[in-house]
């Protein structure tokens, strides 16, 4: 038996950051990272610290909180992915120059391929961009070594450090050791001193210079030096990687037996890159192959042209996962090796995702072509992200772009003289973490259009995290609930109601009001309020069944092709649809879609509330 | 790396799991993971999540017996594992010559001249047992009794580590569990 325990990349980045003392974690949810946080609270509550644990409204308000910690002489850390990084770049930046007085760990989760991300940018970039040290873990096991690390090598050095995972890190599951937990410095003690706290530029400029300062140092730190995985011949051939690149660079040295014809090293910390390795490699080897994701940030530090290979070189490929037969094939060429030519495994392809059945946003979606068949229809991100699927999502862009870009919409046809009805989509968590601003922005400027606020009572696509209408905190205790139709009052929309959306016909209605209004008064919010089926489900338990399609079904196929719920299945053979029991949940929205009243519920009396 | 104890020093096995959305391949990949650290063997896994768990394709990695990668390469696979059979010509490429498809299929689905297939309607046994959501449970099961717990050729663990794995993370007693085991056995039982 086994001491060691299963945990996933987040979790063991949550495990390290609490075994090290980190009393204060904040976070807004987004795939790979989301997992961060709630780890953060259950190994919290596991050890019994006091901690401060959050899901705030965005990055950029999570990233001050843990920041403003980290200058009140408390470890702290913020998670998020890569795109939350880019809504918490401006205190991002800024926070670099400042620095901190106690270790502070920006973890910022990157999706080469992308899984689940608007884009494939690479955090350490950014990192590189602030000036702010970057690690990059291989492993669930050495990311929870490094969030150790990055606090140590935070407070040395009076930084923030980022750590970087990838998708294959955070959702990768691995035997890992747990350490004891150090339990968190309590006393916070924030020392007034403007000059820094409170920079003018000629005071920013100073700092800039003791920010390049620290960063020559930390090229030079030991416990973040390059290692060779290797040691032993002095070969005239090199590869350089980091991240998961070299776990599978690892994995393929033994299994291609090129171990002692190629130096292999890990670079844990890819920026600042350190000197004298960039020496070593540039004085020992002739060829030099550098494995990495998802941007060439190695590859640029070693700057000789001649002999670095990389993405920059095109040696490797210029976007995308490196997929581990990708790295076969590099590996091969680079050893002088017969390169295999062997097929990948698919990379998409399959059934695509949909929203789930009983998912109130398809009732919504529905509602709302029904309302505006000729509307422009800009969205958000999030689940409902696939309403594309219902012909009801034209624009998805960033977080709380949904809003704007409706006002947007109407500015542009406005100024040629055109009508056209627009009906936005956003959730409520996404509402919450950037829709406010342009809404009052819409109001203000006259904007007309209107905002279907999907509010499904959590954040879905990332796992039911708590939104701040909820009034549950990250540890499921009670916290306030910010009330929704009292927001949207007071950013001054004149027409905001509510309704569930899952009642289709009087939906539907309410929606042609709203456009109404809308056409003629400025900006209408309509509120569509009904829980997620997936918290639902979970709640109460409920068997599926009890819908049937009746003999009556023509094979129109309009609740296919239009209402688009997995549970109605086209028989080709059949010509007609048929219940998949095996997913459906009996929500009975489809009766009301059938043209040809076709779809039943076979006992009444069982409609979901 | 590797605990040596007993079977854990030459047992080597990747494992591919395929299915769509909300069939439960991230609990079954959970699940074998936790079964192969309590038979000593080091473990590693990769997992979706996201927005492909919204009905989607989604497909877990597991390598079990001292990998790096978490990721198995095409042509690797000793087994596969398929819970929806439309994804079979999807993720067959990832099966190694000689490798075993186990698949939730009324007939068994063509995957190519070097698999050995097993088949078995799990979508079917789930609904006449009315549990529609333990179709990765019976699969399970049955894919350890046509395939063998614990020895080279067969599976890395044994269907008692997997009643073990879930017994942990279920509780004891509990009725969760008792209809979890209940499903694992009703897969054995129509696999032997």
């Amino acid at each position: 038996m086994s001491d060691r325990i299963l945990m996933q990349g987040n979790d063991a980045i949550a495990r390290g950051l609490v075994e090290a003392g980190c009393a204060v974690a904040a976070s807004y949810p987004g795939t790979p990272a989301s997992e961060i946080l709630s780890s953060i609270d259950r190994w919290r509550k596991k050890c019994g610290a006091t901690m401060h644990v959050e899901w705030a409204v965005n990055e950029k308000v999570a990233f001050e909180i843990a920041y403003t910690a980290a200058i009140s002489g408390l470890r702290a850390a913020v998670s998020m992915k890569q795109v939350g990084l880019n809504v918490a770049s401006d205190p991002f930046l800024s926070a670099a120059y400042l620095g901190v007085t106690a270790g502070f760990l920006v973890v910022s989760a990157d999706d080469p391929g992308p899984h689940s991300s608007q884009t494939e940018q690479d955090s350490r970039l950014l990192g590189m961009m602030a000036k702010v040290p970057v690690l990059d873990p291989a492993s669930p096991a050495q990311a929870r070594t490094l969030a150790a690390t990055g606090l140590d090598l935070s407070e040395a050095f009076c930084v923030p450090v980022m750590l970087r995972p990838t998708t294959r890190v955070c959702h990768a599951s691995q035997d890992v050791d747990a350490a004891p937990f150090r339990p968190p410095v309590r006393e916070a003690r924030f020392v007034r001193d403007p000059a820094r706290w409170a920079a003018t530029p000629v005071f920013r400029r100073k700092l800039h210079d003791r920010l390049a300062e620290k960063i020559a140092a930390i090229a030079a730190w030991p416990a973040t030096a390059p290692v060779r995985a290797n040691p032993g011949a002095s070969p005239a051939k090199a590869v350089v990687a980091s991240g998961v690149a070299y776990a599978h660079a690892g994995e393929l040295f033994g299994e291609l037996g090129i171990s002692d014809r190629i130096a292999l090293y890990q670079v844990i910390q890819p920026y600042p890159l350190h000197a004298a390795f960039i020496d070593h490699l540039l004085d020992s080897y002739a060829e030099i192959l550098v494995l990495e994701e998802s941007a060439p940030v190695i590859e640029m530090q070693v700057a000789d042209r001649r002999r670095v290979r990389g993405r920059m070189t095109g040696a490797v490929p210029g976007t995308g996962e490196l997929l581990p037969e990708i790295v076969e094939r590099l590996l091969s060429r680079f050893a002088g090796l017969p390169v295999p030519a062997g097929a990948d495994p698919a990379q998409g392809g399959g059934r695509k995702p949909t929203l789930c059945p009983g998912c109130a946003h398809r009732s919504s979606f529905y509602a709302i072509r029904k309302a505006a068949p000729a509307g422009i229809y800009p969205s958000d991100i999030g689940c409902y992200t696939l309403g594309i699927n219902l012909g009801a999502v034209d624009t998805v862009l960033c977080m709380g772009a949904a809003v704007s870009q409706a006002a947007g919409f109407d500015y542009a046809h406005r100024l040629s003289g055109k009508r056209v009805d627009i009906v936005a989509t956003i959730g409520d968590s996404t509402f919450y973490h950037a829709g406010i601003p342009p809404l009052i922005d819409a109001v203000v400027q006259g904007a007309r259009f209107v905002l279907v606020i999907l509010d499904n009572g959590t954040t879905a696509m990332t796992g039911n995290q708590p939104t701040p209408g909820t009034g549950i905190g990250a540890g499921g205790e009670t916290t306030a609930a910010v009330d929704m139709e009292g927001l949207v009052r007071a950013c001054g929309v004149g027409f905001c109601r509510t309704a569930n959306p899952d009642r289709l016909p009087e939906f539907v209605a309410l929606l042609k009001e709203a456009l109404a209004h809308a056409r003629e008064r400025g900006v209408a919010v309509v509120i569509a309020r009904q829980p997620c089926a997936m918290v639902a489900l979970a709640a109460s338990g409920k068997t599926p069944g009890a819908i049937v399609i009746t003999e009556e079904c023509n094979g129109c196929r309009h609740c296919v092709d239009r209402f688009e719920c997995p549970s109605l299945v086209f028989d080709e053979a059949a010509n007609r649809v048929r219940i998949d029991e095996m997913t459906c949940t009996g929500c009975g929205v489809c009766v009301s879609v059938c043209p040809a009243g076709a779809i039943r519920r076979e006992s009444p009396g069982e409609k979901r509330t | 790396m590797s605990a040596d104890v007993g079977k854990t020093s030459h047992l080597r096995q990747q494992v591919v799991l395929s299915g769509v959305g909300g069939q439960g391949i991230l609990f079954l990949s959970r699940l074998l993971a936790e079964a192969a650290i309590a038979g000593g063997l080091p473990v590693i896994t990769s997992e979706t999540h996201g927005m492909a768990q919204r009905g989607g394709v989604v497909v877990s990695h597991l390598k079990a017996g001292g990998f790096d990668s978490p990721l198995v390469r095409a042509g690797r696979a000793d087994l596969l594992l398929v819970l929806k059979e439309e994804n079979v010509p999807l993720h067959r490429e990832f099966l190694a010559d000689g490798g075993a498809l186990v698949v939730n299929a009324p007939i068994p689905p063509d995957a190519g001249p070097r698999a050995r297939v097993h088949a078995v309607d799990a979508d079917a046994l789930a609904l006449s047992a009315g549990a529609p959501h333990a179709v990765n449970l019976i699969l399970l099961g049955f894919a350890l009794a046509r395939l063998g717990g614990g020895t080279a050729g067969g599976f890395f663990c044994t269907a008692g580590e997997i009643r073990g794995a879930l017994t942990l993370r279920q509780g004891a007693g509990g009725s969760r569990l008792a209809a979890s085991l209940s499903a694992l056995d009703l897969g054995i039982s129509n696999g032997t």
